[in-house]
């Protein structure tokens, strides 16, 4: 069987599975039931500096959008760090670690931007032996306007100089945790790796708003009337979540940096993609809070059967192997030439492909008598946009068309593997040597 | 107190609370997030199949988008501009032949979109806010008589008083509403839908109905045609008469026609219907069914359906058979009646199998014996006492295209007009098409 043991950044973990800091690991009494429950690892909410303790709206800290029977696609939060004492935090986390040795206990954090405070907090968890830290310079609401989550993750220069405190007055492994509100994910990431991390990890929420009662007028989640952006996260922001994981892990400036995946986690398969595509283990949170701690249970089979069948030892040999095939797209392959073709047997005769295809594509789905939907390859360019909106899983095909054959829309012959880089109508092309 | 094993015909077999049991709503309405998760499972098809397979052409894709999206109310309004009785057409059609054995989903997964539930659900939404959603156009100064306030003169009326056109509606019976009110099994309409439904349509106003009227004889249509005051006439008279068996003991005490027997359930309180112990229900359509399974409810301790062809021919779906096997009714295919045997009452009907050869019914010879004390004839009607100058075919009046007669100010539509199945959504059509094309031809005659 698969061995799901991992060690990320230096930290020990019985399976790839972490709980992400956010509510699930606000405290001693969930992160127990969590470890119980079978979760490699936690995240530990993040904590702030010493004194009063933040303080949380009374109203609602949550925001939905909802798939057909109430399903939850994307939840979106303004709740804040750890409302909770410090000193709580800490001796709890202390005694939790204790008796739980061979989990990792990572401790997210998020003080003032001033070496100071780094530094206080710092001693106060090393001293828990907790096995790492992560800085939170993701949140993107509410601690923000106070100069500290996404306002440090936003800038670069602040990622490395904090990032560089840490290591500094810290032996513990140290994750910066990025947030997905910037235009370019590879330069925090690339400060990070600057200051010193140990590892990334992303995405952290996005800013959001999920929905406006028509009624009221007021943005969702309402707390009196108004409303603010908060962090969006769930199955919903999984593929951006998943392009900004590759852009770090093939990015020669950031290669080999330990990516830790976070984003709309929650299946096995959704880990192993963001395995593939270089995460050397992920965390969740939505799924725990949708479904509770159980579905790591569903992940850790999942993935055991998966690597089993693939065969697979370890996670090493799946992390990162689909990382060199995310490419540029002046590096596709202009001579890869595919057809839809529509299976006359399992189509149920609905005509969603026609009506896409018609409406907004390229007009070629005939739609025959008896309702007979067939693909007319002079007009085919292969968008797949049929397939997509086809309810009827594998009814609808791309077909490569095989070398040397004659495209019918194009005319042209099918030929060796060439891109945009020597394509004739490219004014910058060069000839290909 | 009477129970199932009382002999003879006698009311009160089961207790009023089970009685209400057995009548309350066959399928329950579905809640707000029942029709969510339903309407979800549409696909939005292209030139959808169950829109051509229902016969009053709704958008149904597009009603119950709008359902999903959250607005019953329009999605009310899209099935209603289509069919004004579409609450009822949501209880009683046979979707299972129609929209939901079109929908693609019974093709992928054999199981459809709940079409049928979804539309009650938009229409019972609308109806229950007591809003009429369609205004009269300005008054167009034209009078129309439209006969027989069933489904097909209700759909009419509502649409010629639509356009602007003074409508009086003459119905036979004490209450408008046709076979909606009379003819129709008692759970697939509950809490008095039918009369309901009627006082809502004529919020359109300019609709003055005139009930308990006589409608049927030769001379009928003379009263109507011959007044000059009416511009057009519309003939939705239904089906009056009843066929006869014609076999030995067809006068026998306890032998009643079913659609009699279903429109006394329907205005009565049903502690006071009389139901035999073992009522034998002949006949293979709706009416068949409906008279079985309601026998069946009311405490019948036997109840068998003799039809005289196979199953896959029986008029009544596979649906229809299920739910009647599943009240307990027993059903015996390709077995004809060939008499009522009893002294002064019926005490059994005396059966014979039957076999079709080029399609004719004959006789097999084996007979055996059914006993009955109730005997319900559900073996068609008939057009009773068809107005004197129109052509007869079939049975049926003769209509072209949108219900024309061969008289020029006549229209005719349902179940008394040749053509279509006789079903209250096929009703609903031709009154509706036949309202159509009278306001088309009474603004083209200026």
């Amino acid at each position: 069987m698969a061995n799901l043991a991992t060690t990320f950044a230096g930290i020990r973990s019985p399976n790839p599975f972490w709980l992400a800091s956010a509510p699930p690991t606000d405290k001693e009494y969930n992160v127990r039931r969590a470890y119980e429950a079978g979760w490699g690892g936690v995240v530990w909410k993040t904590l702030g500096s010493e004194g009063p303790p933040v303080v949380n709206v009374n109203g609602p800290r949550y925001g939905a959008i909802w798939g057909a029977d109430r399903r939850l696609l994307g939840l979106n939060n303004i709740e804040l760090i750890t409302d909770r004492p410090l000193e709580v935090n800490l001796r709890e986390i202390k005694a939790v670690k204790r008796d739980w040795p061979d989990r990792a206990l990572v401790v997210s954090l998020m003080v003032p931007c001033d070496e100071e405070s780094w530094k206080a907090i710092l001693a106060h968890v090393e001293d828990t032996q907790a096995d790492g830290v992560e800085l939170n310079f993701g949140c993107p609401h509410g601690m923000a306007e106070r100069g500290m989550g996404s306002a440090v993750g936003q800038v670069p220069e602040y990622i490395e100089m904090v990032t560089r405190w840490v290591k500094q007055h810290s032996r513990m492994p140290c994750i910066v945790k990025l947030t997905p509100n910037i235009a370019d994910i590879r330069k925090p990431a690339e400060a990070a790796r600057r200051g010193g991390a140990d590892a990334v990890s992303l995405i952290n929420t996005i800013n959001s708003i999920t929905s406006v009662n028509l009624d009221s007028f007021s943005p969702e989640p309402m707390i009196d009337g108004k409303g603010t952006h908060g962090g969006y996260c769930g199955p919903a922001v999984k593929p951006i979540a998943l392009n900004m994981v590759a852009e770090i892990a093939r990015n020669p400036a950031t290669q080999g940096l330990p990516i830790s995946g976070i984003g709309g986690v929650t299946t096995w398969r959704d880990a192993a993609e963001f395995m593939a595509l270089g995460a050397g283990n992920v965390q969740v949170c939505t799924a725990a809070m949708t479904y509770g701690f159980k579905v790591v249970q569903e992940m850790i089979s999942g993935l055991s059967d998966y690597m089993d069948g693939k065969g697979f030892a370890a996670t090493s040999d799946l992390v990162a192997r689909a990382v060199p095939n995310v490419t540029d797209w002046q590096f596709l392959n202009l001579n890869y030439v595919t057809k839809a073709r529509i299976d006359q047997e399992a189509c149920i005769k609905c005509g969603r492909c026609y009506a896409a295809c018609e409406d907004t594509s390229h007009q070629a789905i005939w739609m025959k008598p008896g309702r007979v939907f067939e693909v007319n390859d002079a007009e085919c360019v292969a968008c797949n946009l049929c397939v997509d909106v086809c309810p009827v899983q594998d009814c609808i095909t791309m077909v490569e068309l095989p070398k040397g054959t004659v495209d019918a829309r194009t005319g042209r012959t099918v030929g060796d593997y060439a891109n945009w880089t020597t394509h004739p109508n490219n004014p910058s092309a060069q000839a290909a040597e | 107190m009477p129970n199932t094993m009382s002999p003879g015909i006698v009311a009160g077999r089961l207790p009023a609370a089970q009685l209400a049991e057995n009548f309350s709503d066959l399928h329950a309405p579905l809640d707000g997030h029942e029709a969510a998760v339903a309407a979800d499972r549409c696909y939005f098809c292209h030139d959808a199949p169950c829109i051509t397979a229902c016969p009053t052409t709704i958008d149904i894709p597009l009603f119950i988008r709008q359902i999903a999206t959250g607005t019953p109310e329009a999605a009310a309004k899209t099935i209603l501009s289509q069919n004004i009785l579409g609450g009822m057409c949501a209880r009683v059609c046979p979707t299972e032949t129609l929209c939901e054995e079109a929908c693609v989903r019974e093709a992928a997964e054999g199981k459809p979109v709940a079409i049928g539930r979804l539309q009650r659900y938009a229409t019972d939404t609308l109806m229950a806010t007591g809003r009429h959603p369609f205004a009269r156009a300005p008054e167009t100064g034209r009078r129309v008589a439209v006969i027989g306030a069933g489904p097909a003169g209700l759909a009419c009326a509502h649409r010629l008083a639509m356009h602007g056109h003074k409508v009086e509606l003459y119905d036979a019976r004490q209450n408008p509403g046709g076979l909606n009110e009379y003819g129709i099994a008692a759970y697939k309409t509950v809490g008095g839908f039918a009369q309901a439904e009627v006082d809502w349509l004529m919020k359109i106003g300019g609709i003055v109905a005139y009930c308990g009227f006589p409608l049927t004889g030769p001379d009928m249509l003379a009263d109507y045609v011959n007044q000059p005051a009416y511009d057009a006439v519309f003939l939705g008279i239904g089906l009056g008469g009843v066929n006869a068996l014609k076999v030995p003991g067809e006068d026998l005490e306890g032998v009643q026609d079913a659609v009699r027997f279903i429109a006394g359930l329907r205005q009565s309180d049903l502690a006071q219907v009389p139901v035999g112990r073992n009522v034998v229900v002949i006949g293979g359509g709706m009416t068949a069914i409906d008279a079985a399974v309601q026998s069946k409810l009311l405490g019948a301790e036997n109840v068998t359906i003799l039809y005289r062809r196979s199953r896959d021919e029986m008029p009544a779906s596979r649906y229809e058979q299920d739910l009647a096997a599943s009240k307990g009714v027993r059903l015996i295919f390709n077995a004809m009646p060939v008499e009522i045997v009893g002294q002064g009452a019926v005490s059994a009907v005396r059966v014979e199998y039957t076999r079709t050869e080029g399609g004719r019914v004959t006789g097999t010879g084996e007979t055996f014996e059914v006993v009955a004390d109730h005997v319900l004839k559900a073996i068609g009607q008939t057009l009773d006492g068809a107005p004197a100058g129109l052509e007869v075919i079939g049975g049926k009046i003769a209509v072209t295209g949108p219900g024309r007669t061969g008289m020029a100010k006549v229209w005719a539509g349902g179940d008394c007009a040749a053509g279509g199945d006789d079903l209250t959504v096929t009703a609903v059509a031709q009154g509706r098409d036949a309202a159509e094309d009278i306001h088309a031809t009474l603004m083209q005659r200026g």
